[in-house]
């Protein structure tokens, strides 16, 4: 099992400006070294792993310390003592259970393990039902209405302690009654507890607290599920007092007794949680549970929760969420000014097998505002988020179908199966069942790394992603290109600034992830004269949404259509980080085809396959491209991921889709397998046939066309395209032909010939 | 989410046994890709897959839990060749299905 994991404060960092590393180790001490990663691929058949070690100030030995990630989404309000001090009270809230089964799960509580104090509303393990806790002096003692909780329906509970008399009373009621189901319940008994105590402790929602840690709060019973519209009151209720309370805005007079009633609907794109009482005990979310999902009241009628804000007050908490995995610093480093920028890493080791050593990639970028080189390799760190330590492998049945062969779990693979603690992919789903719709970098990635197989790569390096990309990094230098390395961020943060000054922009090989900010920057330097080398497939294909205030997660909503690895419920579909709606661009009114010519179209992943050169490709204007390559010769016959240049992802020609009427068609691929498949969204009705061996939109079309002001796009259509590039030590047609599109690319002339 | 498990195995399936052996991976007749759906399609618990032991080279034989966080257990064979593990697996799965033990 791996030794070391690490992740760093940032993906991308500028000259002068300071990058920090964040470790985990079981030895004693590890090594440190800053790394230029040229070709992550151990495959004795390739070109060979790369990298070049870069003399720095954080070169050296380091000790060696656990750190561990305690994940589980909440909210915590901190308690200037009006929790503290209540004696009476009522809680009171709407929730729905996903594993009512999965032993105690916290809804609301102000705890203090230490003291043995406070009072703890959840659902009790074993099928006990709404079940209220309370302790003081010593003493602990638990109600509950011993009716088990339905998973994924609606219930009100509430709760409530009467100072004077120690009357507990507990009612849970389910908004839809089902005939003949016994989930409804309520209790009235008397507590030998006389007083409570006072506390030192944060009111939590969705777990209990336990301690901190190095900063972090550390909670216990996470809850899965949603918690919509939680109220505290300092006196016991009549259910005419408790009625007016569920309304989801609450008049002066509700309010006059309440100590909090948070309302989960106010600011949704932020973190803060509102409290809609004078008191204004606003809370946070830790770990960002959902927001923006449907509440109680959801009547239907509206799908974006900024049209019906007062039906969308639920937040869905998950014990396996996590957003910052708040490890201590080990080391920082600050980018010399001379460091070309560049794919680079940290990498870490504490002895001499591939399980005691960790690298974490970074870009070097080139000094804020400037550029190095005319050719600029945008690194798709948003695609790499969302697929950010997925657990497909292992969890997902249909592996072996898509692979057409066993799956091949790497020691990553293994170690994050047995760490669900540090996180999931947006192509997980989350204990509970529910989709994954955030993805946050600050944790270790460790699907994002070198020297790293996955098995949706294909027979062959097996490479996906990340390491998949280094293959186009290793082209670059074998054939001494000059390149600049920028990532996502910088062109959502800094929009077409970021990659206007450059002569080309070459993708890579799965760039499937874009914000609006993203796309827009990218359609406008296209049309302003940049020119664009799309080396892959799926990309363009579904829109996401960096968070507003903090950094380090995106959100995906898989929305209506699309290949998707989860479906979000009815009326979730739009971004809770922007109001946007989510989903697949094609579904936004932007087709990958009106971007990169061509959009998604199949997917299979057990073998590649070539590409036959078509009648656009000898026309007078673009010959250029296929200079060097044989008349008829087929193109990409070979190469590490699945045996040939077209393969994995494949996208295809579409007028229709928005593929730009001057579009050149030079290339397509044939000869797929049937694990090969048409893709989802284009079956408006399904029907036999839709194999490779069989369907013709089944392929990968090698377009190229000119944008505005001298600009152009060439598309290969293909994940495998990278894989293909090192073939007979370069001397091949794959390599050939992009480099005749980027030497043409970068020399600034006119890209037709006339 | 997905469910192959309806195909019946039938005597004449008995021919797609050296349409594999010989092409495991790759290409296949319409009969053995439906043959092959449902020896892969099963749920993860106890499900054989490979463990990278040096890439390109070498594999271990091992079966998912089928429960998230429950390790993957190692098996006590190695292959050097992956179509050479894609036959054993093919065989055991085989006689799980039908009974019968195929010639190595």
């Amino acid at each position: 099992m791996m030794k070391i994991t690490a992740y760093a404060d940032r993906v991308s960092v500028a000259p002068g400006e300071t990058i920090s590393f964040m470790v985990n180790c079981s030895a004693r001490q590890y090594q440190a070294d800053i790394v230029k990663l040229v070709c992550g691929d151990l495959n004795p058949d390739g070109p060979g792993y790369q990298e070049r070690p870069v003399r720095t100030a954080v070169t050296g030995t380091y000790k060696g310390r656990r750190q561990v990630i305690h994940a589980g989404s909440f909210v915590e309000v901190e308690d200037p003592g009006s929790f503290s001090r209540l004696q009476s009270f009522t809680v009171q809230m709407f929730i729905w259970p996903t594993t009512p089964d999965k032993g105690a799960q916290t809804l609301l509580s102000h705890w203090s393990e230490s003291e043995k104090s406070g009072f703890d509303l959840a659902i009790g393990a074993d099928g006990s039902g709404l079940t209220l806790t309370l302790a003081a002096r010593g003493r602990e003692e638990r109600f509950s209405t011993g009716r088990a909780f339905l998973g994924r329906e609606w219930y009100f509970v509430c709760a409530s302690y009467d100072a004077a008399t120690r009357r507990v009373t507990l009612r849970q009621e389910p908004v839809h009654s089902h005939v003949a189901t016994r989930d409804a319940g309520t209790l009235r008994a008397t507590s030998k507890i006389t007083r409570l105590t006072e506390r030192s402790a944060p009111l939590t929602m969705g777990a209990r607290f336990l301690r901190h840690d190095k900063g972090r709060s550390v909670c216990t019973q996470h809850y899965n599920g949603k918690i919509d519209s939680p109220r505290i009151v300092d006196r016991v209720l009549d259910s005419t007092e408790t009625e007016a309370l569920k309304q989801p805005v609450l008049n002066a007079k509700a309010l006059q007794s309440v100590v909090a009633a948070w309302d989960f609907s106010a600011d949704i794109e932020g973190l803060q949680v509102t409290d809609r009482s004078p008191n204004l005990l606003h809370g946070r979310v830790v770990h960002m549970p959902a927001r923006g999902m449907t509440g109680w009241n959801w009547s239907g009628e509206e799908m974006s929760w900024r049209h019906a804000p007062t039906e969308y007050g639920a937040m869905h908490f998950h014990d396996d969420d996590l957003y910052d995995a708040g490890w201590e610093i080990d080391f920082s480093f600050t980018v010399p000014e001379k460091l070309k920028s560049g794919l680079y890493c940290a990498r870490l080791r504490c002895g001499d097998s591939l399980n005691d050593e960790d690298y974490v990639p970074f870009v070097v970028l080139p000094p804020r505002g400037q550029v190095t080189s005319k050719i600029c390799f945008l690194l798709p760190t948003a695609s790499y988020m969302a697929y950010a330590n997925d657990h497909m492998g292992t969890d997902a049945p249909i592996g072996q179908l898509l692979g057409g062969k066993l799956v091949e779990h790497d020691r990553q693979d293994l170690y994050r199966n047995e760490h669900r603690e540090y996180g999931s992919s947006c192509y997980d789903s989350h204990s509970d069942g529910s989709g994954v719709c955030y993805s946050s970098r600050l944790r270790p990635i460790l699907s994002l790394r070198p020297k790293y197989k996955h098995w949706l790569g294909g027979q062959g390096s097996t490479l996906w992603q990340f390491n998949a990309d280094t293959h186009i990094t290793n082209w670059l230098e074998a054939l001494k290109y000059d390149y600049d390395v920028i990532t996502d961020e910088e062109l959502h943060y800094d929009g077409v600034s970021a990659i206007e000054q450059y002569k080309v922009v070459i993708t890579g090989s799965h760039p499937e992830y874009h914000s609006r900010e993203m796309w827009d920057a990218m359609s406008a330097y296209q049309q302003r004269g940049g020119r664009l080398m799309y080396l892959g497939a799926n990309g363009w294909y579904w829109r996401i949404a960096y968070h507003r205030d903090v950094p380090g997660v995106i959100e995906v909503r898989r929305a209506e259509g699309g290949i998707r690895a989860w479906e979000a419920r009815t009326g979730e579909y739009y971004h809770s980080f922007t109001g946007e709606y989510g989903g697949l661009w094609r579904r936004n009114g932007r087709p990958p085809q009106m971007i990169v010519g061509t959009g998604f179209t199949a997917q299979g992943f057990d073998i590649s396959s070539y590409y036959a050169p078509k009648p656009d490709s000898t026309r007078k204007e673009v010959r250029w491209i296929m200079q060097g390559v044989e008349q008829g010769e087929r193109i990409g016959d070979f190469g590490l991921i699945g045996g040939g240049a077209a393969g994995l992802e494949l996208d295809r020609a579409d007028r229709l889709l928005g593929t730009p009427p001057n579009t050149y068609l030079l290339a397509s691929s044939e000869n797929h397998t049937d694990i090969y498949l048409v893709v989802c969204e284009e079956l408006l009705i399904n029907y036999p046939g839709l194999g490779g061996q069989e369907n013709g939109l089944v392929r990968a079309d090698m377009v190229f066309y000119e944008t505005q002001q001298g600009g152009g796009v060439f598309s290969v259509s293909s994940i495998a395209w990278p894989g293909s590039l090192a073939h007979n030590n370069y001397r091949n047609n794959v390599s050939r032909i992009t480099k005749n599109v980027l030497d043409r690319f970068v020399s600034g002339k006119q890209l037709l010939d006339r | 989410m997905a469910d192959t498990g309806n195909f019946q195995v039938g005597p004449d399936d008995h021919a797609l046994v050296e349409e594999f052996r010989r092409n495991p991976i790759g290409h296949h007749s319409p009969a053995l890709q439906r043959l092959l759906n449902r020896l892969r399609g099963t749920p993860m618990a106890d499900k054989y897959c490979l463990v990278v032991v040096s890439p390109n080279r070498e594999w271990q034989l091992a079966k998912t839990s089928g429960v998230p966080g429950e390790p993957v257990k190692l098996l006590r064979r190695r292959f050097t060749d992956q179509a050479a593990a894609e036959w054993f697996v093919f065989r055991e799965r085989w006689k799980d299905l039908t009974g019968e033990t195929l010639s190595a």
